[in-house]
Formats: structure tokens, C-alpha cells, sequence
């Protein structure tokens, strides 16, 4: 089982997701710093995404669209605030229109990654994620955007696994 | 809901009507069966209330009732549904680079 924890806090609008990995800290952020290995998980089967600007550097610039099962395409960015490469990593993440502008109406969501090595080689990944407010997180699934609309297919599967 | 979910066709229907309105007839061409048995599906999810269904003239145009598909949990369990899927490729598409390593012990038995 790769997600050992899963924290939700309601009240500041976050989850925190812990997993372990029996591969090195630099095994593991490979899979953040190369764009082809990010967009093999980052998208589900259904929505495989495609990185194209990716610079993991200080206010660096990520950008990536999802491409849907009609041939549509959803655009989303990333501003990378903070990196300590190959620990740590903190992005904001939001929406993007069809020219890969960023939609300023979109809530955006801030991310922090951090990889810690075990001794015996293994390394667990924390990522919180957090959303601005309540009414953003409701925004998301209401507009059956790319992240809420996926999500909710997740979450059916989810569902059926338990 | 656990059972109009329970198929891997009528789990696509719902993603499809998710992303617009659909019709029966526009459905029943997605799939390698009859028209009846995609009827049959719909009429499933509608029972389950995940889909609504109205007749116009000869169509029968199909929507998702995303307000069912939200009550299914909150918006940080959808969240948490998202992540942890992405964490189910992220670990295996970890353990096939790792094993493909040179000189890594399950790369080299390769």
C-alpha cells in the first residue's frame, strides 16, 4: 500500500496525503522533475496530461493541459514558489483557458511536496494540498471542470473498492 | 448507487453525460451492444437518480445529476479520491523506472 495517511482539515480547507516508496529521494522526485515521467501519473487514463513549459526553479512556470476522451483539451498551470531539489517542492496550482493563460475566476490550490529518505532506503512523500476557501473547493466540482470532474470519478471508484 | 456504479459501462455513461448532455440513441453508438441494453444501463442510473432523463420528440436526452455524483461525499473526498489515485500511478510508474535502472538487481534479470 503506497498511501499510508490521509489527513483532512476541514476547517483550513487542506488534506495531507502521506505515501511511502521503496525507492530513493531521488527516485522519487525523477518522477516531479522529469515532465515525461509527471505527465504518466499526473492525469488519470481518461485525461492523460501533456507538460509543456516545466521549470522547477524559484517563481518557475509549469504549464500542462488534459486531454478528455471527445479530444477536448483543459489547461492548468503551476507557479512554483519554493524548490529544494530533490526534498522538497511548493506550487501554486490553478486553471488555465484554451491559450494557456491563467484563469483568474479559478480558485487556485497550493501544493507542498516533501521527500524524506528512511534509512533502509525507502522515502515517504507528504503533499498538502489547500484550497483558498470552502466556496472554492465547491466552485471546482460545480463547474465539472478537468480536477472536480475527475475527481468525482475517482471518488465513484473509490466507492466500488470499498 | 454502489450497484448502478457496479459496471464498468454504465461508470462510463455517467462520465460521458458528466461531460454534456447526451441522448440515448448518440450512447447506444458508443458501445458494442444494443440499443435495449444501453436503454437497460440508463434506466439503472436513473433509479440510482446519478442521470435524469426527458423525451424530446423521439430523443431521449440523458444529463447527470451532479448534485448526486457532489452528495456522494464532500469536495475534500473527491480531492482525496484524485490524490490518491494519482499516488496508485506514481508508485508503479516509480517501481518500473527503478527496476529499469542499470544495475539495479530486478533490472538486470531482465
Amino acid at each position: 500500500m503506497t498511501v499510508i495517511d490521509v489527513h483532512k482539515d476541514h476547517d483550513t480547507h487542506s488534506m495531507t496525503i502521506t505515501a511511502e516508496f521503496d525507492a530513493s529521494v531521488a527516485d522519487v522526485w525523477q518522477l516531479w522533475a522529469d515532465p515525461r515521467l509527471l505527465e504518466r501519473w499526473w492525469g488519470p487514463p481518461t485525461y492523460p496530461a501533456t507538460f509543456v513549459d516545466h521549470h522547477l526553479t524559484p517563481d518557475g512556470s509549469v504549464t500542462y493541459f488534459m486531454t478528455g476522451p471527445e479530444g477536448d483539451q483543459h489547461h492548468g498551470w503551476w507557479r512554483v514558489t519554493a524548490v529544494a531539489a530533490p526534498h522538497s517542492l511548493e506550487f501554486d496550482d490553478g486553471f488555465a483557458d484554451d491559450a494557456g493563460t491563467p484563469n483568474p475566476d479559478m480558485p487556485v490550490t497550493t501544493t507542498k511536496v516533501s521527500l524524506t529518505g528512511h534509512p533502509d532506503g525507502g522515502t515517504r512523500m507528504l503533499i498538502t494540498s489547500r484550497f483558498p476557501s470552502l466556496a472554492a473547493m465547491e466552485q471546482l466540482v460545480a463547474m465539472g471542470m478537468e480536477e472536480g470532474l475527475v475527481a468525482a470519478m475517482g471518488q465513484m471508484d473509490a466507492l466500488l473498492a470499498a | 448507487m454502489f450497484h448502478a456504479l457496479a459496471d464498468a459501462t454504465r461508470r462510463d455513461i455517467v462520465e460521458c453525460v458528466l461531460l454534456g448532455k447526451s441522448t440515448v440513441s448518440s450512447l447506444a453508438r458508443r458501445y458494442p451492444m444494443s440499443f435495449a441494453a444501453v436503454q437497460k444501463h440508463v434506466a439503472v442510473l436513473e433509479r440510482a437518480e446519478l442521470v435524469t432523463k426527458e423525451r424530446r420528440g423521439r430523443e431521449q436526452i440523458v444529463r447527470a445529476n451532479i448534485a448526486a455524483v457532489r452528495d456522494a461525499s464532500t469536495v475534500l473526498d473527491h480531492f482525496e479520491s484524485l490524490w490518491r489515485s494519482r499516488m496508485e500511478r506514481f508508485g508503479d510508474l516509480l517501481a518500473e523506472t527503478v527496476a529499469s535502472e542499470p544495475g539495479h538487481p530486478r533490472g538486470a534479470a531482465e
